[in-house]
């Protein structure tokens, strides 16, 4: 059976010949359009149709994003911020880059009808400091919006405005989670904030509730108001709504970015078909399924899962659907969408060293297991690669990330400890027998990885 | 002290402007700190002391407040590099596809090591963490632009281009 087709909503006009980034462009396509049909509908019912949809965040936790609405504190007289997380940095994640770099408007709406129903009056995008031109084009479209009466005081002829500020990061991945980046936001070192009590939606930017969501995240809510919640939730699975877009990297034969409506296309179809398999002569070894941070899958495991009455029902790496519940079931994470892929010329040994030594470049170095055990996770799989390793070295190895997650303030102590974790536990003959295995020759194409 | 320093500290005209425009984005002077940093290394490359200095007045801090923000974000540099900036994307995707080779090209193209300024001046080579383009890895920034798929042979011809516009500029 071939491959589900596509479907394509949030990158319907990203890379289309002749769609291009401008204001005329996007509203020649219907842009701006939910926008006026949003300002007629009250608040309240926008985040109706939100909750109705099911939307989960696309950046990364897969949080509901009508539940986070819901919490956000409207009693307390403080203004209410709205910040987007335009900080992309999960390694294997490159999604958002095109939505801001090619259709910056569909974005700009999604956060103006956002704003309108949580009477948001001041909103951030945090775009991360790698992307210039990226923060350049945001600031055009927001001063043609604003010229156009989409954004800004009074827009569309009602007494409502709300002002978009960019604000550029500076190279550090923490900024990625809400909190540090609310820090990063107040002029600060990016430290994420302890919760309770600082959650965002009650004491975020300011010390005021904000609400932080993904670029992706406030371009799906455009289409919920188009087509309805109860349509929207139509698409995809049950709990896995709408669609969303895999990042696919590494050693695939077409990698790329694909949008598939959530769960309707397993991985096997995904690599094989869409990504065109393995690179000639080689097999599928591994895949981290949703940034870098995500657990591991080994080709050729299986996982054992319940269904709902009972029965149980058992998949191959290659059966998992693309959604959020059944990768957590097998273990690891949809995350924030990006697909690595590892074939058999890569040494999982060297894959995690490269993996570690990035989180103990970002790690902020607020709490000690992480700053410390990140570091150590580093320099374990650096000694194994450069100079010599030992049996016993994988056993080292789990049990420092096995005393930093869940000791940390953020999930930072999770997300460096869990690709460890992963690694030693499906590939652990790799480990204990990487000193034997660097005395022969490296398969012909295996490259440094650290 | 902010009394000592000049009150321009050279920046151009345009980069005052910005600075002064960029403070009314926030409620609190204290957020526009990282968006004045760039502004100033845009225009003169690094962040000196005095400019630590001067954005703390300018935004009614104290200098530790500036100091510690420059010296954890990546981004920002103390010294100044090479005329061009030549950033390597050395996490996972693009190193499964040759970044650690598109480095070492760039390396011996201009006889320089990471971190360094090249001998001519021209360069400064710097691996960084994932520039969100895996896609298309393995990625390189020079400057402000991304390059993508730039296997070995790619970094070559980056770098005569780099060397050839050095050599119509001399």
């Amino acid at each position: 059976m071939p491959a589900p087709a596509q479907r394509r909503i949030i990158f319907k006009h990203i890379g289309a010949p002749g769609y291009t980034n401008d204001l005329a462009c996007y509203v020649q396509h219907g842009g701006y359009e939910m926008l006026r049909k949003a300002i007629t509908m009250q608040p309240a019912a926008i985040i109706d149709e939100v909750k109705k949809s099911g939307l989960r965040g696309r950046g990364g936790a897969g949080f509901p994003c009508g539940v986070k609405w819901g919490l956000v504190d409207r009693k307390s007289g403080k203004p209410i911020y709205l910040v987007v997380n335009a900080d992309e940095s999960e390694p294997g994640t490159f999604k958002d880059r095109y939505i801001m770099h090619d259709d910056p408007h569909q974005l700009i709406e999604g956060i103006m009808i956002s704003a309108w129903a949580n009477n948001v009056k001041q909103a951030y995008i945090y775009i991360r400091g790698e992307m210039p031109h990226g923060a350049r084009i945001l600031e055009k479209a927001i001063a043609d919006a604003r010229a156009a009466n989409f954004v800004g005081p009074k827009i569309l002829g009602t007494d409502y405005g709300c002002e978009i500020y960019v604000h550029r990061g500076a190279g550090a991945y923490i900024c990625g989670e809400e909190t540090g980046l609310i820090e990063s936001l107040e002029g600060k070192r990016p430290y994420p904030r302890i919760k309770p009590p600082y959650f965002p939606a009650v004491l975020g930017l300011y010390q005021c509730p904000t609400i932080v969501n993904n670029v992706e995240t406030l371009c799906h809510v455009k289409h919920i108001v188009e087509m309805g919640g109860d349509n929207y939730a139509k698409i995809g699975t049950p709990n896995n709504t709408g669609t969303r877009i895999l990042c696919v990297s590494g050693h695939v034969q077409k990698p790329g970015y694909f949008e598939y409506e959530v769960g309707k296309i397993t991985m096997g179809e995904l690599l094989n078909e869409v990504c065109g398999g393995p690179l000639p002569g080689r097999t599928f070894k591994a895949v981290i399924p949703g940034g870098s941070s995500a657990k591991v899958l080994r080709f050729g495991e299986t996982f054992t899962l319940k269904n709902k009455d009972g029965s149980s029902r058992t998949l191959t790496v290659e059966d998992i659907p693309m959604d959020f519940d059944t990768l957590a079931a097998c273990g690891t994470m949809g995350g924030s969408g990006g697909v690595i892929v590892m074939d058999d010329s890569v040494n999982m040994v060297e894959a995690l060293a490269n993996i570690n030594a990035f989180y103990a470049h970002e790690s902020c170095g607020q709490c000690t297991p992480c700053r410390e055990g990140s570091l150590w996770m580093k320099k374990i799989t650096n000694r194994m690669v450069h100079e010599n390793a030992r049996a016993e070295d994988g056993q080292l190895l789990k049990s420092v990330a096995d005393q930093i997650a869940g000791r940390t303030i953020c999930a930072f102590g999770e997300a460096c400890s869990w690709p460890t974790q992963s690694f030693v536990a499906k590939f652990g003959d790799e480990f204990k027998g990487y000193a034997d295995a660097k005395k022969t020759a490296k398969p012909a194409g295996a490259l440094d990885l650290v | 002290m902010a009394s000592a320093i000049s009150s321009s500290m050279n920046l151009k005209p345009a980069t005052l402007t910005r600075i002064d425009e960029l403070i009314t984005h926030y409620p609190v002077k204290r957020s526009a700190v990282l968006m004045l940093l760039h502004a100033i290394q845009e225009d003169v490359g690094f962040i000196s002391n005095e400019a630590i200095e001067w954005v703390a007045a300018k935004l009614e801090l104290q200098p530790i407040n500036v100091y510690e923000v420059v010296t954890f974000y990546p981004m920002f540099r103390q010294k100044p590099i090479g005329r061009r900036h030549i950033k390597v994307c050395r996490t996972l995707s693009c190193a499964l596809l040759g970044g650690y080779k598109t480095c070492a090209t760039f390396e011996q193209e201009f006889n320089t090591h990471r971190g360094e300024i090249s001998p001519d001046g021209e360069v400064t080579i710097e691996f960084v963490e994932c520039l969100a383009s895996c896609g298309t890895a393995p990625v390189v920034m020079i400057d402000d632009d991304l390059h993508e798929n730039v296997d070995g042979a790619k970094a070559k011809k980056l770098s005569d281009q780099i060397k050839a516009e050095a050599s119509a500029r001399r």
